[in-house]
């Protein structure tokens, strides 16, 4: 593992927030962290990034110069314009002069921004503010790349265009983290995790994550619930057998990264009741 | 209706600091005017040198309160000693009269002895002079001109509204928008943001500072007697005082509206009891206790001091000491609160099992 958390276990505020969290993270890989609210991904984020200490485990991380970071709130300043913005993180990180200007200019285009330079962060659109975060965390060509939830509340088209931006750091050789609540967005990584309740449910390669799925999956069209294990999908319901008999009249389908997730769940709710 | 009336109640209930600004602001404000808010002085420090001070210091009622009587001092005895703040009355007797010396910066506790001393001369012969023999000079501020005791003591004011709520919003704002945790992320050691935060602020109220005190001298004929770079001195500690509150509000308000309503908390106390309007002299016992916490009396004292009377640093080191204590107290509390929230992962780290691997490079 050239970076992340090793069965890390944080504490916030007496509560423990993450527990026994194993997260690799390669360079030139991305990875997703899938979770509700509450769920712990932002908490593995700082983690990772040093924004809080770990009570049990260890953080493997570059120095701050080699780290881009992007937390959940808007990560730029409103007051200042996208050019100052971009100019200040650059600063930040050592950036000066000609090579400043020029890694400035690249990374606008590739946000997309380069019309609106000199418009105030506050007057951007949701989604240009993200794209705008997401530039100002890359000017530096960091090592790591770590973004909390770029793309909630962020209209479809913007989020393409992230997952973009976010796709070519990973494919430049930055190690990427990306936390997100669409578990779709699972797919897009090279790795994933899927938290709940601050521990890990399931964790891997997409594929691998799918193709690992325990019992069978089957779908049934109807209008009440087929079994307790099942779940609406759409106009059809999933049905899930742990022991891998389908009930009468189910056709059996492959699971996707999100039936993956859902069967996690319920697999872990059946570890616990039993 | 009792909808509303129950949320507002629950809501007023879980914000504690607008419900103690609400039960505290009155009880302060009634304080300060029932008890602090007078013009009229109580006791106005008197020294009385010269041959006969023995026999004219007894002759000294209410409000001259007599703290040094010297046979041996002359005029410049007691010049000296309402240069340096120890007296506001110095009365120089001599064998042919007497002159009484006022201290024009403290214009209230000079009217109320000019009304006593008034009052004195319709009873003439005691010791031995008549009221034609007492001559009476205003000293510093002879025609005991309003503005040019306000504007040493706005100018202190000023720089208390930039350095604490100017500073503390500027903070907050960083905070409030979540850029104080990418900060926190960023190549910089706290040093870097704390003094990059608090610079501009300090360069602001510095100019801000320079132009009160030009415009006060250009427009209002405010004389500056004293030396600059003693003034400059003080007004450099009160200004760290008042950059470190207005930290310290920062690290502990959450929003811009926490911050505005503990500012102004910080910033009331000090208009009404700091000297600048009132005479901390006239306060009751208690509540000249709360001016002297406050920062800015001792500032006003520095301000005024230079500026009208030439008072020179061996004779403010009092306000001098208390300010750098007070700025190395509160500016120390204030970076030690903000690293705190700039360097997070130092914090509790010292669990055990707890590794971290920073900056490996296989």
């Amino acid at each position: 593992m050239r970076w992340g958390l090793d069965d890390v276990t944080v504490r916030l505020g007496g509560r423990v927030a993450i527990i026994g969290v194993t997260l690799p993270v390669e360079p030139a890989s991305v990875t997703v962290v899938v979770g509700g609210d509450g769920a712990g991904k932002s908490t593995c984020l700082r983690a990772l990034v040093g924004l809080v200490g770990v009570e049990e485990g260890s953080v493997r991380r570059p120095s701050k110069s080699k780290i881009g970071y992007v937390p959940a709130t808007a990560g730029l300043y409103a007051d200042l314009t996208v050019d100052e913005n971009v100019a200040f993180s650059a600063t930040a990180y050592g950036l000066s002069g000609a090579e400043l200007k020029g890694r400035a200019g690249r990374i606008l285009g590739l946000v997309g921004l380069d019309g609106v330079r000199d418009r105030l962060g506050g007057q951007l659109s949701g989604g240009m503010q993200r794209k705008l975060a997401v530039g100002m965390a890359l000017v530096h060509s960091p090592e790591l790349l770590v973004l909390d939830e770029p793309t909630t509340g962020v209209d479809p088209v913007s989020r393409a265009e992230l997952w973009r931006l976010i796709s070519r750091a990973g494919a430049e050789g930055t190690a990427v983290v990306v936390a997100t609540t669409y578990v779709n967005e699972a797919a897009r990584g090279s790795a994933a995790m899927l938290l709940e309740e601050g521990r890990v449910l399931i964790s891997g390669a997409p594929e691998g994550i799918v193709g690992e799925v325990p019992g069978t999956l089957g779908r049934v069209r109807g209008v009440s619930q087929p079994t307790a294990m099942s779940w609406r999908r759409g106009a059809d319901w999933r049905v899930w057998a742990p022991t891998g008999d389908l009930p009468p009249g189910v056709t059996r389908v492959d699971p996707d990264l999100e039936d993956a997730a859902v069967i996690a769940a319920l697999a872990s709710e059946m570890a616990v009741s039993s | 209706m009792w909808a509303m009336v129950t949320k507002e109640f629950r809501q007023l209930r879980r914000d504690r600091r607008t419900l103690a600004m609400m039960i505290v602001l009155p009880v302060l404000l009634l304080v300060v005017f029932g008890d602090a808010a007078s013009f009229s002085v109580k006791e106005i420090p008197t020294i009385v040198v010269g041959p006969r001070a023995e026999l004219v210091a007894p002759l000294l009622h209410a409000p001259f309160q007599v703290v040094a009587v010297d046979v041996d001092g002359t005029e410049s005895t007691a010049k000296q000693r309402l240069l340096v703040g120890a007296a506001v009355v110095g009365v120089v007797t001599r064998d042919s009269g007497v002159l009484v010396l006022l201290d024009g910066t403290q214009v209230f506790s000079v009217q109320t002895a000019e009304s006593a001393l008034a009052r004195n001369a319709r009873t003439p012969g005691e010791a031995g002079f008549t009221a034609a023999a007492v001559r009476v000079q205003i000293l510093y501020n002879p025609s005991l001109t309003t503005s040019w005791v306000m504007v040493p003591g706005l100018a202190g004011l000023i720089l208390v509204f930039i350095g604490t709520l100017i500073t503390s919003l500027g903070v907050v704002r960083e905070r409030q928008s979540g850029t104080l945790e990418q900060l926190a992320v960023m190549p910089f050691r706290p040093w870097d943001v704390i003094i990059g935060k608090i610079v501009p602020y300090l360069m602001v109220a510095a100019l801000d500072l320079a132009v009160i005190i030009v415009v006060g001298m250009a427009v209002f004929h405010v004389p500056f007697v004293g030396n600059v770079a003693t003034f400059l001195l003080g007004a450099a500690l009160f200004l760290l005082v008042t950059l470190g509150m207005g930290v310290l509000i920062s690290t502990v308000s959450q929003n811009q509206g926490q911050a505005i309503q503990l500012a102004f908390m910080i910033l009331l106390p000090q208009v009404l009891l700091s000297g600048l309007i009132f005479p901390v002299a006239s306060m009751a016992a208690g509540v000249r206790w709360i001016s002297y916490v406050l920062p800015l009396t001792y500032f006003i004292r520095i301000s005024r001091g230079v500026m009208l009377k030439g008072t020179p640093i061996s004779a403010l080191w009092q306000p001098i000491g208390l300010l750098a204590v007070l700025a190395v107290g509160v500016l120390g509390l204030a970076i030690l609160r903000f690293r705190r929230d700039l360097a997070p992962n130092l914090r509790g780290t010292a669990e055990q099992g707890a590794g971290l691997l920073e900056g490996a490079n296989p």
